[in-house]
């Protein structure tokens, strides 16, 4: 079983040179049972909504509350790589621009003053999606627009969109299917891109996407089963759509209350919405996982937990005699401005094009007679 | 009324043919150049090769010198000492032996006063290779190590060990060689690698299992093995108008620790750089201790601090390599001084705590360095020894190389200026090297796999000639291994790492071509469906006729 608790060394004073035996040996069993609590040390997510269009404002909503939730428990910005499809903030028919709202009576805005969102627009595709989970990007790409994941990086992935049975729909022009998601996550893990994934999906028919995994170490939630629709929560009449989809409301709330030191686990989050609430029935998947959902803290996926250590050794170093910094010996300003002129590119003189078009015009009244010469001058 | 045309001969022998000719240029041209086009550009790559890296053993040989000083052996000893000898261990490990007597000059090295000096003296003798140990035998009586010491590790990749036979006259040289096996695996082991550390590299192939917990939280601890690493120490001052504080932390890099970048060359590229933040504060409420007059850090809140400082770290936009960040933090004026508890609610006596895989953060104190009543803000140089001695152990464990853990007995020189000592490089390149080996094999057949499996993605030449690569360069390491030589071994392996994840994260090998069945046929049947629907009647017709024809003929 893991242990749980207190996770940090006990004090033991050691000097750079010797140890002895009894200290070495409770200093590496002390570390070695805190580690074992869980095998991450950073924390990764991935929310990416996929349709545009005001009336899915919903589900740019849903996925900036993940954000908001995520960003508050710890993860910082670098580590979430946001795609969202469509901008409705600063949508034209927006009442409250720069201002989304999860909850009706306009509560609370999602979009807060440090959104940072990665792929925007027309670059959240099936492509793009893919190649940040899979890591083949082009090199040009900046590091924000990477999911710089390692072998000890706990990810979340929460999809939100429009879906059907074994596909989910992008940008309205596009699907990518559950064969393709499964054959990604495979990918990445034969990479080892991840220790632990969690995959949420708040679409209709959502329990289909998570089918087909067939990776180690994957949890999945979805919001309804197949057949099933997911449904939305309130509309709000100022602004004039549907402001959450149930689930994710449900899912935010129950956010709300998880503190970064929370031991809320993963069995709460499988009953958070359930169908007296969601009208559908949200359904999640562990066998693939290895670990007991009841020993995987809430924290684990949606915050960013940070294992530390005392620095018990210091290597003693002998102050370095300060060398006044000379600056070398350097050329005069003004030699150094000085420079030769560059060389410009060659342009034939002036005075040969002005002969050639005169050349030309000379030609030209010579073939079509000199009458026309009076015309000109 | 319409009067059906009736077909003269020749013109149904005319419409027969036109048939036939039709369905003849569909079937010899029109099927192989669809075939054609729609077929995806497969180059070649060497499956058999690839499948041979699947089942590859490693095979690790260390090259050991084994020097007897004056006093160990008797003379009639001296006289049969082998030359040379293997040992292997059920594991595929090699030890190449090699045994000599000490030369003069060895002699008069080991006649330092202290070990340190001796070792220090040695070194300047002998130029070791990379992988390889020197053992020297000192007699039982040497003054060179304290009484309870057996193994005293220098610096470089020398080792002093205390003879433990006596030297009885009738002991003969096969009972002394055998007592030394066990004491010198034991030394090899410390020195060079050992069954822990090669599986703790190979860990990501291996089920947790099977490798010990320890060698887990230092594979946890220290960066996996990447091309580049980043380097950023930032200094944080939440308190500008009370400290000004200068750091010269050029020169101190330059003294303290681009000597250990410099030695981690062969292993990785570095960039270092360097950042003040102001009015950066710590996301953790320090509580007040009056019994120590001076602000506490619970060992439990310093997992909250990291988070709120890292959103104000930048990091290079334009690298995807890791980062390590080393942050100095000095409280601002109110809150000095902060000191940092351990779980004991001891005093940490370095003030620092670091987080695997991420980097270390220190607290600077300098609340000493001014009264009352001086006029703020004031002048602080920063010690940047002080700073440096703890960023350079973090640094060290980041790296990989691992807490000095000496078993009994061993006394374990420290690292001091340099930042490690040779035979620790050479256990760090050790593990990076299978490591290396391992994840490139790993890369490779899975990418070789995945191209088998999904027979749509197309397979430039440059993937296949990074393959081919790799795969060479794959091999290139693991036959240097075989023979020792670990410093090729590296590089190549360093190669083929290179060249696998180039192959691997290529963006043309982008799955997006699942088509599921049904899809395939929506697409195709209203194509050549109506092309083929009348060819295939004209050509049922034509055949009927020839049959019925036939069936005249016969009659």
């Amino acid at each position: 079983g893991w242990k749980r608790g207190s996770s940090f060394l006990p004090g033991i004073d050691v000097t750079d040179t010797k140890l002895s035996t009894s200290a070495f040996l409770l200093l590496h069993q002390a570390r070695a049972e805190r580690f074992f609590r869980s095998d991450h040390t950073n924390n990764w997510a991935v929310l990416v909504c996929t349709s545009r269009f005001w009336f899915n404002y919903r589900h740019v909503a849903n996925t900036l509350s993940v954000y908001r939730s995520v960003k508050r428990l710890g993860i910082p910005d670098s580590h979430i790589v946001l795609m969202l499809a469509d901008d409705m903030a600063c949508n034209h028919r927006n009442p409250k621009p720069a201002t989304v709202f999860s909850h009706k009576n306009m509560e609370l805005n999602v979009y807060g003053d440090d959104v940072e969102v990665d792929y925007r627009g027309y670059e959240v595709t099936v492509e793009n999606f893919l190649r940040v989970l899979t890591g083949r990007l082009p090199p040009s790409t900046p590091r924000s627009k990477r999911l710089l994941s390692d072998d000890h990086s706990n990810i979340l992935i929460y999809l939100t969109g429009h879906g059907g049975n074994g596909f989910l729909k992008f940008q309205d022009s596009e699907e990518i299917s559950n064969v393709e998601l499964a054959d990604a996550f495979e990918q990445m893990w034969q990479k080892r891109r991840y220790n632990e994934l969690l995959f949420i999906i708040d679409t209709c028919q959502g329990a289909s996407m998570y089918e087909r995994f067939y990776s180690p170490n994957l949890m999945a939630l979805a919001s309804s089963q197949v057949g099933e629709d997911s449904l939305s929560h309130q509309p709000d009449l100022a602004i004039g759509v549907h402001l959450m989809d149930r689930y994710t409301f449900y899912l935010l709330e129950f956010l709300e209350d998880i503190h970064p030191a929370s031991q809320a686990n993963m069995n709460d989050l499988f009953k958070v919405c359930p169908k007296s609430q969601c009208v559908s029935t949200p359904g999640h998947r562990t066998d693939l996982f290895q670990r007991d959902p009841g020993s995987v803290l809430i924290t684990d996926f949606f915050g960013s937990v940070r294992k530390v250590e005392i620095t018990m050794e210091t290597i003693n170093l002998t102050p370095h005699t300060e060398t006044a910094l000379a600056y070398v010996d350097q050329l005069p300003v003004a030699q150094i401005i000085h420079q030769k002129p560059k060389q410009k590119d060659w342009h034939p003189p002036d005075g040969f094009i002005l002969g050639l078009w005169t050349l030309i015009l000379l030609v030209f009244f010579r073939t079509y007679g000199i009458k026309h010469l009076k015309h000109i001058f | 009324m319409k009067v059906r045309p009736v077909l003269s001969d020749p013109e149904k022998q005319r419409g027969r043919s036109a048939a036939v000719a039709i369905a003849a240029l569909v079937i010899a041209a029109g099927i192989p150049l669809w075939w054609k086009t729609t077929e995806t550009y497969r180059a070649w790559l060497p499956a058999a090769r690839i499948g041979e890296l699947e089942a590859l053993q490693l095979e690790l040989r260390v090259e050991v010198e084994v020097v007897f000083a004056r006093g160990t052996l008797s003379p009639e000893q001296q006289k049969k000492v082998p030359a040379s000898r293997m040992h292997k261990t059920g594991l595929k490990f090699t030890y190449e032996t090699r045994f000599r007597t000490a030369t003069v000059m060895e002699e008069d090295a080991l006649n330092q006063p202290t070990a340190a000096e001796a070792d220090h003296a040695l070194h300047t003798l002998t130029e070791t290779s990379c992988g390889s140990v020197v053992i020297y035998i000192i007699p039982e009586a040497s003054a060179l190590l304290p009484q309870d010491m057996r193994v005293y590790v220098g610096r470089s990749r020398t080792a002093l060990l205390r003879s433990q036979v006596a030297s009885v006259v009738g002991a003969g040289l096969p009972e002394v060689l055998a007592a030394l096996d066990p004491q010198m695996e034991q030394v090899l082991q410390t020195m060079s690698f050992n069954h822990q550390d090669v599986t703790a590299a190979l860990t990501d192939r291996l089920r947790p299992g099977l490798s010990t917990r320890d060698s887990l939280a230092d594979s946890m601890r220290a960066f996996k093995s990447s091309p580049g690493y980043e380097i950023t120490f930032s200094l944080l001052n939440p308190d500008p108008k009370h400290h000004q504080l200068h750091w010269d932390v050029e020169a101190a890099l330059d003294a303290y620790i681009y000597p250990l970048l410099h030695k981690m060359a062969p292993v990785a590229n570095f960039s270092v750089d360097s950042q003040i933040l102001y009015y950066a504060v710590l996301g953790v409420n320090p509580r007040y201790d009056a019994s120590a007059s001076a602000y506490t850090l619970s060992a439990d809140s310093l997992a909250h601090v990291i988070n709120p400082v890292e959103a104000r770290l930048g990091s290079n936009a334009a690298s995807s390599n890791p980062v390590l960040n080393f942050l100095l933090y000095v409280p601002d004026s109110l809150h000095s001084p902060l000191i940092i508890r351990n779980d004991q609610k001891q005093e940490v006596a370095s003030n620092a705590f670091h987080s695997p895989r991420w980097g270390g953060i220190m607290v600077y104190n300098v609340d000493g360095a001014y009264g009352n009543d001086t006029q703020f803000p004031v002048d602080i140089a920063i010690d940047m020894s002080r700073v440096m001695g703890v960023f350079l152990s973090q640094l060290r464990l980041m790296l990989g190389f691992q807490q000095t853990g000496a078993p009994p007995g061993f006394v374990l020189e420290a690292a001091g200026r340099e930042g490690v000592a040779e035979w620790e490089l050479d256990r760090l390149l050790w593990s990076r090297s299978v490591e290396n080996v391992a994840t490139a094999s790993a890369s490779i057949t899975s990418l070789a796999q995945l191209l088998d499996q999904i027979a749509n993605i197309v397979i430039n030449d440059n993937i296949a000639q990074q393959v081919a690569s790799a795969v060479t360069a794959l091999q290139a390491a693991v036959a240097e291994l075989e023979a020792g030589n670990l410093a090729l071994a590296l590089e190549h392996s360093r190669e083929a790492i290179s060249a696998s994840e180039r192959a691997f994260f290529d963006p043309s090998l982008l799955h997006l071509l699942y088509f599921p069945d049904d899809q395939k046929f929506a697409i195709y049947i209203p194509l050549f469906l109506p092309m083929c629907v009348p060819i295939l009647l004209s050509l049922l017709k034509i055949f009927r006729e020839v049959q019925q024809h036939r069936f005249d003929k016969l009659e």
